[in-house]
């Protein structure tokens, strides 16, 4: 049976709840809890991807606009509104559900990689919309005052609190991700993976998951976008190109597509080496990504999170 | 028959298949009674595994209708197809590779049991009772099939033979009224053809009508009731296997000769 043990989840929870504590405590990681607030956040969309990629074999290239559709629908309505910034969250979450089947639907329906191809083009033409929708996006220089969040009146308004806000989200979405792989859903998402015509045969509307899937991944998108620009009070198109986008595809191939923990160690250790790791590559920093995926992709096809099998193989022979 | 019982479970009219310029399927009629094994055989390219991918929904037919128990269905999608009771195997084994035998069978129990995605994720109590469900159905199939000792096994470790009998207890669990085999005796060495040709008795003892592509003439002309004899995508015979065996026509389908 595909069992995702639960043990690691609680130990990876306890991890969470008490690295803020220590960080505070040691100066040279003292602003560690501020990365991993960005890494929560991408953590969320990751969780998403690689359920769509690993588990359904869908590769999408355009995440990065779901990510900023919800950055900026918050943003716009809270700014220029003054909504709620939780309703906001909650609309830009809808708003990217119906863009996503409507991307996804068509390309979702044909077999091969045509949501690769769709995915491209959307993201590219987001972005765009991005840069030249001055009056409402700000343009390229982008948005500021989008004011943080508050909920009764607590404002999540340190790092410490809107990281636990952040991580309480990020280990709500991982545990849902992990029953849906475990149960009948997700074995009708593997088997669709494995042999389209089969799954069919055996009664899965292999269309439909696809979609279902793709869509729950981007609602994930456009949530952990809402997060990020409350966090940052401030959103310009430059983080949702093209290259998020790839980068987003490394965190889940360095971690390991197939298997869920792959997106957070892979999150994690991306986010660190890209927020403060590399700082010093400053534009070599690609070269890096890229040695990173020809190392993955050549050397250990199954990611980081391939390691302990292959460690725990060597023991047995 | 509006009581809702048919006697044939299937019922196919003028199907054509065209590929291009190929006429796989030309002008195909025939009835599947309910309780039989009724096997379809011809030479090579004669349009079996076509005829197969057109009843379960794989593509549509060109032309002509295809009714099962007493309803159209050519115009339906593979998955809503299974749901009506048609289940199948394929020729090139088609077996999620990568999940276990046991996991290969709880997919076939899809067609009968499935939870939504919010109650997957959620995990609400009914969706725990009903996983709980697809793994006592899908262990007893495996007892059926004679791989309940493999269940914790990769589908892709399997030896072929193993791989083809876990292919049928797949389509068993969505508990077909009419399941059709693609050749389930290909590959197979003499013992394990003998498994499978008595697996295959044993599920139309249920009561499941078969439909039978094999190459195997012992295992054809041993366990089905009837014969269809498939060349160039054409109806050349049909009928009782005593019957078929001594037909002119077949004969020379089969060795080619000129007429
Ligand atoms: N998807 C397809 N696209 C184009 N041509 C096809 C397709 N499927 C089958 N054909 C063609 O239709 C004809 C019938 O093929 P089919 O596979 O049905 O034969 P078969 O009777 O199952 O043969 P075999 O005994 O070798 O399995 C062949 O000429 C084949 O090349
Ligand atoms: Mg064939």
């Amino acid at each position: 049976m595909l069992r995702i043990a639960k043990l690691p989840i609680a130990v990876f929870a306890l991890f969470i709840l008490v690295f803020p504590w220590t960080a505070r405590r040691i100066p040279a990681i003292e602003h560690y809890p501020d990365i991993m607030v960005f890494a929560g956040i991408y953590c969320l969309i990751t969780i998403g991807l690689s359920l769509l990629m690993g588990y359904a074999g869908q590769i999408s290239i355009g995440h990065a606009a779901f990510f900023g559709i919800g950055a900026y629908i918050s943003g716009i309505l809270t700014t220029n509104y003054g909504m709620n910034p939780w309703a906001c969250m909650l609309i830009g979450m809808a708003v990217t559900a119906v863009v996503a089947a409507l991307v996804g639907t068509p390309s979702l329906k044909l077999k091969g990689h045509y949501l690769a191809m769709a995915t491209l083009a959307f993201g590219i033409i987001i972005f765009i919309i991005f840069n030249e929708e001055t009056q409402w996006t700000g343009g390229p220089d982008g948005m500021s005052g989008i004011p943080g969040l508050s909920l009764f009146g607590f404002e999540f308004d340190s790092v410490e609190r809107y990281y636990y806000l952040v991580w309480g989200v990020v280990i709500a979405a991982f545990i849902f991700t992990v029953n849906v792989i475990q149960s009948g859903t997700g074995r009708a998402l593997r088997a669709i993976h494995a042999s389209e015509s089969a799954a069919g045969a055996m009664g899965v509307d292999v269309a439909r998951f696809k979609i279902l899937v793709f869509v729950y991944s981007a609602v994930l998108a456009s949530l952990a976008g809402s997060f990020y620009a409350h966090y940052l009070n401030f959103i310009n198109p430059a983080t949702f190109d093209l290259f998020f986008s790839i980068k987003l595809l490394i965190m889940i191939a360095l971690g390991g597509m197939h298997n869920i923990w792959g997106a957070i160690v892979g999150t994690g250790l991306i986010t660190f080496l890209s927020n403060e790791w590399l700082q010093y590559f400053e534009e070599f920093e690609v070269i890096v990504y890229g040695a990173i995926l020809l190392f993955v992709t050549v050397i250990l096809p199954e990611g980081l999170a391939g390691v302990p099998g292959i460690v725990k193989g060597w023991f047995r022979r | 028959m509006s009581a809702g019982i048919e006697e044939n479970v299937l019922e196919l009219q003028g199907v054509v298949m065209t590929f291009g310029g190929l006429m796989a399927l030309s002008n195909l009629n025939f009835k599947v009674r309910r309780g039989m094994i009724k096997a379809i055989i011809g030479p090579n390219g004669a349009g079996k595994t076509t005829l197969f991918n057109v009843i379960t929904g794989s593509f549509p037919p060109t032309q002509g209708t295809v009714t099962f128990n007493g309803r159209p269905i050519q115009h339906l999608k593979a998955h809503k197809i299974a749901d009506r009771g048609i289940s199948r195997t394929f020729q090139t084994v088609e077996l999620f590779g990568n999940m276990t035998v046991l996991e290969n069978v709880m997919l076939g129990c899809y067609t009968r049991i499935r939870t939504s995605f919010m109650a997957s994720g959620f995990v609400l109590s009914q969706a725990r009772r009903k996983e709980k469900q697809i793994r006592e159905n899908a262990l007893k199939i495996l007892k059926f099939i004679g791989l309940a000792h493999k269940f914790k096994d990769l589908a892709d470790s399997l030896p072929l033979g193993e791989q083809k009998l876990l292919e049928i207890g797949r389509a068993l669990a969505s508990e077909p009224e009419l399941i059709c085999l693609d050749e389930p005796a290909a590959g197979l060495n003499e013992t394990e053809t003998h498994v499978a040709s008595s697996l295959i008795k044993a599920i139309n003892a249920k009561g499941i009508t078969v439909l039978l592509v094999e190459h195997d003439m012992k295992v054809v002309m041993n366990i089905s009731d009837e014969i269809l004899v498939l060349n160039y995508g054409r109806k050349i015979a049909e009928g009782p296997p005593e019957d078929i065996r001594n037909s002119p026509r077949v004969i020379e389908a089969y060795l080619g000769a000129e007429a």
